[in-house]
């Protein structure tokens, strides 16, 4: 049965409050005012490194090892990737020879 | 410098590094929009969660929300597991965001990935107000989401063209973030501790479930490994460059 439409509004202000809870969360538990403990000035230290690796993967959990193409044209595209910029150092160049390629690789 | 200088300049620092998004934004936001449109949601409705949700991955998922039973309680323990990865985003931004005055609750609302990734990241350029910068990379991927998701909710099925792997960007965005990162560290142990505990947790639990048990692991790992960890750092940093 078809949600009504006021059942629908709620359902979007409670996926809104969910995803507001997991941002403001941290900075309400840790707000400026007061002395942020050691341990979580540690981990806003050590953390990003890590999030942003977790965000690498994330972006690509979807790649299906069984699939006909087996995730080759991700892997070599992400390879491409990382080679390009650590030799020229050029995000846009990254981005956009990384990207055009996994589109011609998809496309073979 | 006047305000009026001050902000201009910060948008034309905050301009250029928010492009990648807009080509990821565009896409993926009109993916969405006719996602939406073919689902039987009106502009109007595609408009509006684009606007109040932002976060991207998560609207989709709404979309199945809103077309199975009323069951609030579960969309709220979905909506936190879709996006408990934004906890370490806060952890990660409370010092940056620190003094960005009534722009600060802006930023925090608008800190999807891509916001994050690159307000943590950006060497922002000496003499540019780090405040209006960040406000403005937030403001200008939120704008191109909404704008994204509008065209594709008004064209919907009229949209014919075959960009199929655009979303790409996306990921060759996160990657060069992490290589960046990568060079500018002289300690390794929590990038790789990042990667490879993620992709543990996804061959393990799989695309849908692995995000939470991968965070708890991160969590632990760099708490078990805290002493050493902070020893390196400060060798490393006594030692000079390394």
């Amino acid at each position: 049965m078809m949600m009504t439409v006021s059942q629908q509004i709620v359902t979007i202000a409670v996926v809104v409050l969910g995803t507001m809870a997991t941002r403001f969360l941290p900075f309400l538990i840790f707000p400026p005012g007061r002395p942020t403990p050691e341990y979580v000035k540690y981990l806003g230290r050590v953390l990003p490194a890590a999030a942003i690796g977790l965000l690498v993967i994330y972006s690509l959990k979807d790649i299906n090892l069984l699939s006909a193409t087996h995730g080759l044209p991700e892997l070599v595209s992400v390879a491409v990737v990382v080679w390009l910029h650590l030799w020229k150092k050029n995000m846009f160049l990254s981005i956009a020879a990384g990207t055009i390629l996994y589109m011609i690789l998809i496309r073979l | 410098m006047n305000e009026h200088a001050t902000i201009s300049k910060a948008f034309r620092a905050a301009f250029p590094v928010t492009l990648p998004i807009l080509a990821g934004f565009m896409f993926l936001g009109i993916a969405y929009g006719v996602f939406m449109n073919v689902s039987g949601f009106g502009a109007g409705w595609t408009f509006l969660m684009s606007l109040l949700i932002f976060a991207g991955s998560m609207e989709f998922v709404a979309v199945g929300l809103l077309l199975g039973a009323f069951n609030p309680l579960g969309a709220l323990l979905l909506t936190l597991m879709v996006n408990a990865r934004h906890l370490f985003y806060g952890i990660s931004m409370l010092e940056k965001y620190k003094g960005t005055g009534w722009k600060k609750p802006y930023l925090i609302f608008g800190m999807c990935d891509e916001s994050f990734s690159i307000n943590y990241s950006a060497k922002i350029p000496e003499g540019v107000d780090r405040g209006w910068f960040m406000f403005f990379v937030t403001l200008l991927n939120h704008a191109y989401w909404v704008a994204g998701a509008t065209v594709g909710g008004v064209l919907g099925s009229f949209v014919n063209f075959d960009l199929k792997g655009l979303e790409f960007v996306m990921t060759a965005l996160f990657v060069v973030i992490f290589v960046e990162q990568w060079m500018k560290q002289k300690i390794h142990d929590s990038a790789v501790i990042g990667i490879a505990i993620s992709v543990l947790g996804l061959i393990l639990f799989g695309p849908d479930r692995f995000i939470i048990p991968s965070m708890i692991a991160i969590l632990a790992m760099l708490t078990l490994t805290r002493k050493a960890l902070e020893r390196k750092t400060a060798e490393a940093e006594e030692g000079g460059p390394a």
